[in-house]
């Protein structure tokens, strides 16, 4: 690949894509009082970036995620998507979940799950067609378009459905802890894939993870996150090179200083006790 | 598309629909709506009130019936003969259900070979043997009974089938290795893993049962429930088959509801039990 | 498959009816009993009186009411359920009122539905539509009820609404319950078929069947019996085949699961 290749791009040329300005969520429990899952959220996504937000258990992501992709109301704040306030789930934004299995459709082949949304969204059928092919070939799945999910294994259902989120075309796609249930081979190719589809396609991603390894190998930026009420402690740049490999990057003295810092963070993460923090960057 | 507006406030209420006062509310609501439109109906003359008489009259023909002289001794002994019925066919097809069962569901051979006949004999409705049975018993309260045990012996039969054979094979060779003998494992290891499959035979057996009564003494004019319903029916009293219609209803939502509980307290221990067998 | 296993299937199969039916034989050799006739006069009464202009005369309606009260429930009990599964609301107002209706017990609706409609084929098939609605209803609103969050949210955020989410999620999701439902009412269709032919009818195969029992044709009125065992099995059988198809992934998907446990 040659070096003009970066992966979108970043920095202050990029305009804003994705605004989260001040999210709260308090969740209301039938006895009446209310859990504070968020507390106050706050950044911008760059059209191109590749950010991923990581934060211990609890630590609110989910609920970040299902808030920014217009799944549920935020108590207090509001997202902005390329200028519109995000009011329900929009049009330009993919969201693949943790559960691949439960995310596919049982009763359809793998090349109709891809196919669905653009189908629903009135693409026509020779186009639909292409897209589905072109996808599935993304993602190495040209050889079981025929098949039921449940026949393949984890990985090849999570490939399948960021082959769907990618046939979508979306601005943005959202990741919700998606290797977390896939083994450590497979996590490995799949991270990798979703590299070079970002690079290929020129998506913005914001990808949820608990494994900091993950999110210091995958990112141009890192969010950490403290537990509920969640907040955001630090905002890193990762500036290794554009070109990751699963060897030679996570050898990197780099990449091993970046990883103990967002650890290091993390780990003040777990004893957060609510005071506000000014956001930090790494140089 | 809109475009940014100011950050919306939202409240932290939960909607009614999702609190948990409103499932009483909701449903009582849902039954007095129910009762309007009925009694609307009826009064309005959007249908015949011979035929369908008012809410409010058909309950009072419920209390009449209950309590009130022209009805009281009718109903009750009537009553008592669909429970007799009831009662008696439904024992004696646990009794019948859990032998076979037990004899069918511990041995492979056995099962196999009475496979064919089970799943012949078993779709046979049992409202299709009255006429056999009329033939055989007269029109007596024995030809109810024959008919309720053919109806539940065989739901009984295959949950006890289904429970023996899913005997944790472990358990029972643990049993074994400890020198359990047959009866000791029937106790410890086979009944508590049969328990809750019979429970639940035992519940939709006892639906069934009544159901059953019911329908043979409303077609041969057995004495019961059933049987006054028809001679009302026939005799053009509206009022009174619709009042006994409700009073089934109730006797049937009291079986089922009786049978739960049995099934709950039952089964309530059965989980600690289970926990000692698996050693 | 082996011929030895095969053979073993069919003697394992065949070998305790045969055993009954020679046994029945035997006891109705000498003739004395006029409750129990001999398995030859069944069989050939099967053939004689029933097939032929009979078959015509008084199964095909009782098939007709039994399809239109059945098919009638199914479509009414499908729509209704998805109609009241999608709304919590709607869920909670009919929750207890479903509960009683459901509780009084069938037949005795037929009664009431004389008194209203009068002795045709209106009132056995509504008999047949009431009784065979409840399992259906049910079983679809509590379908409709239980489908997958994650799925959910999946239909969600790629724009399914209205009615491509019920048609591409909610009804292919809610289908292996309400496909229980289907199987549950089936022998409730039957029973309610001939018990509204028993009591007050013109015509039907429980009609005929009590008729034969009234001018002691025992021979008759027995296959005519086991006439209705074909029909709930034959019904039974033709339900397993639609089923096995439609729900075709469901089924391979359990045997995935259950094989990876």
């Amino acid at each position: 690949m040659s070096a003009d290749v970066q992966g979108g791009v970043t920095g202050a040329e990029a305009p804003v894509l994705l605004s989260v300005q001040g999210i709260q969520k308090i969740y209301a429990t039938t006895g009446g009082g209310g859990v504070e899952a968020v507390r106050d959220l706050t950044f911008d996504l760059r059209k191109g970036e590749f950010a991923c937000l990581v934060g211990p258990s609890g630590s609110g992501k989910t609920t970040l995620l299902k808030v920014i992709s217009g799944l549920m109301a935020p108590t207090k704040g509001k997202v902005v998507l390329d200028g519109t306030v995000v009011d329900g789930p929009p049009r330009n934004m993919a969201l693949v979940f943790q559960e691949y299995g439960r995310s596919l459709y049982p009763w359809m082949r793998v090349a109709e799950n891809v196919e669905l949304p653009l189908k629903v969204a009135g693409v026509a059928k020779d186009e639909r067609k292409a897209r589905v092919a072109e996808a599935l070939e993304a993602v190495g799945l040209s050889h079981v378009p025929k098949s039921y999910p449940w026949q393949l294994s984890g990985g090849m259902q999570q490939r399948v459905a960021i082959a769907r989120a990618v046939a979508y075309q979306p601005e943005v796609l959202l990741m919700d802890e998606p290797f977390a249930a896939v083994d450590a081979q497979t996590r490995a190719d799949l991270e990798d894939l979703v590299r070079s589809v970002w690079a290929k396609l020129g998506l913005t991603v914001l990808f949820v993870t608990h494994d900091i390894d993950e999110s210091v190998y995958l990112g141009e930026r890192v969010i950490v996150l403290s537990s509920s009420p969640t907040v955001i402690l630090d905002d890193l740049h990762i500036d290794l090179p554009a070109e990751r490999d699963q060897l030679e990057t996570r050898s990197d003295p780099r990449f091993v200083e970046l990883r103990h810092h967002v650890y290091e963070q993390i780990q003040k993460a777990k004893t957060y006790t609510g005071d506000t923090n000014t956001i930090r960057t790494v140089a | 598309m809109p475009t940014s507006t100011a950050p919306a406030e939202r409240t932290t209420r939960i909607p009614f629909s999702q609190t948990r006062v409103s499932t009483p509310v909701l449903g009582v609501i849902g039954i007095l709506a129910f009762i309007a439109i009925w009694e609307l109906a009826s009064r309005l003359e959007l249908v015949n009130p011979l035929y369908l008489p008012p809410f409010s009259e058909v309950a009072a023909t419920v209390v009449q019936v209950l309590i009130g002289d022209q009805y009281r001794v009718q109903f009750w002994t009537a009553l008592g003969n669909t429970m007799l019925g009831w009662s008696v066919g439904l024992v004696i097809s646990l009794v019948l259900g859990i032998v076979a069962g037990l004899i069918i569901g511990s041995n492979r051979w056995v099962r196999e070979f009475t496979h064919s006949t089970v799943e012949f004999l078993r779709p046979i409705p049992s409202v299709g043997l009255i006429p056999i049975a009329i033939v055989i018993f007269g029109v007596r309260p024995t030809a109810t009974i024959a008919i309720v045990v053919w109806a539940c012996f065989w739901v009984v039969l295959i949950h006890v089938v289904y429970g023996v054979t899913d005997v944790d094979p472990v358990a029972e060779s643990t049993a074994r290795s400890y020198g359990f003998g047959p009866f000791a494992r029937a106790r410890y290891v086979v009944w508590p893993t049969l328990l809750p499959y019979l429970m639940t035979g035992l519940r939709l057996s006892g639906t069934i049962a009544l159901v059953v009564a019911i329908t043979i003494e409303i077609v041969v004019q057995a004495p019961g429930i059933g049987q006054m319903i028809a001679q009302y029916q026939s005799a053009g009293n509206a009022k009174v088959v619709y009042a006994l219609a409700l009073l089934a209803g109730v006797v049937g939502l009291l079986i089922n509801l009786a049978l739960r509980r049995l099934e709950n307290s039952v089964l309530s221990w059965h989980p600690s039990v289970r926990g000692e067998v698996v050693l | 498959m082996s011929g030895r296993i095969v053979a073993r299937r069919v003697f394992m199969a065949l070998a305790l009816p045969i055993i009954i039916v020679v046994l029945w034989w035997v006891g109705t050799l000498n003739d004395t009993n006029p409750f129990v006739p001999k398995p030859v006069n069944v069989v050939s009464d099967l053939v004689t009186v029933w097939a032929g202009p009979l078959l015509v005369e008084q199964v095909v309606p009782s098939l007709y009411r039994l399809g239109v009260g059945l098919g009638g429930a199914i479509i009414v009990g499908v729509l209704l359920g998805v109609l009241v599964g999608l709304s919590r609301v709607a869920r909670k107002l009919t929750g207890p009122l479903f509960e009683f209706v459901r509780a009084v017990p069938p037949p005795v609706l037929l009664p009431v539905l004389l008194l209203v409609i009068g002795i045709d084929d209106r009132s056995k098939i509504f008999l047949i539509f009431l009784g065979c609605l409840w399992p259906v209803l049910l079983n679809t609103i509590d379908g409709v009820r239980s489908v997958d969050q994650v799925l959910g949210d999946t239909t969600r955020t790629y724009g399914l609404r209205g009615w491509s989410r019920l048609r591409y999620f909610v009804l292919p999701a809610s289908m292996p319950r309400i496909m229980t439902g289907i199987r549950l009412a089936l022998p409730i269709a039957i029973i309610l078929m001939v018990v509204s032919e028993l009591y007050a009818a013109l015509d039907g195969l429980g009609y005929q069947i009590m008729l034969f029992k009234q001018t002691f044709q025992t021979g008759p009125m027995w296959a005519g019996i086991f006439i209705i065992g074909f029909i709930g099995i034959l019904l039974a059988f033709i339900f397993r085949v639609i089923e096995r198809r439609v729900l075709a992934w469901y089924y391979g998907q359990r045997e995935v699961e259950s094989s990876e446990r």
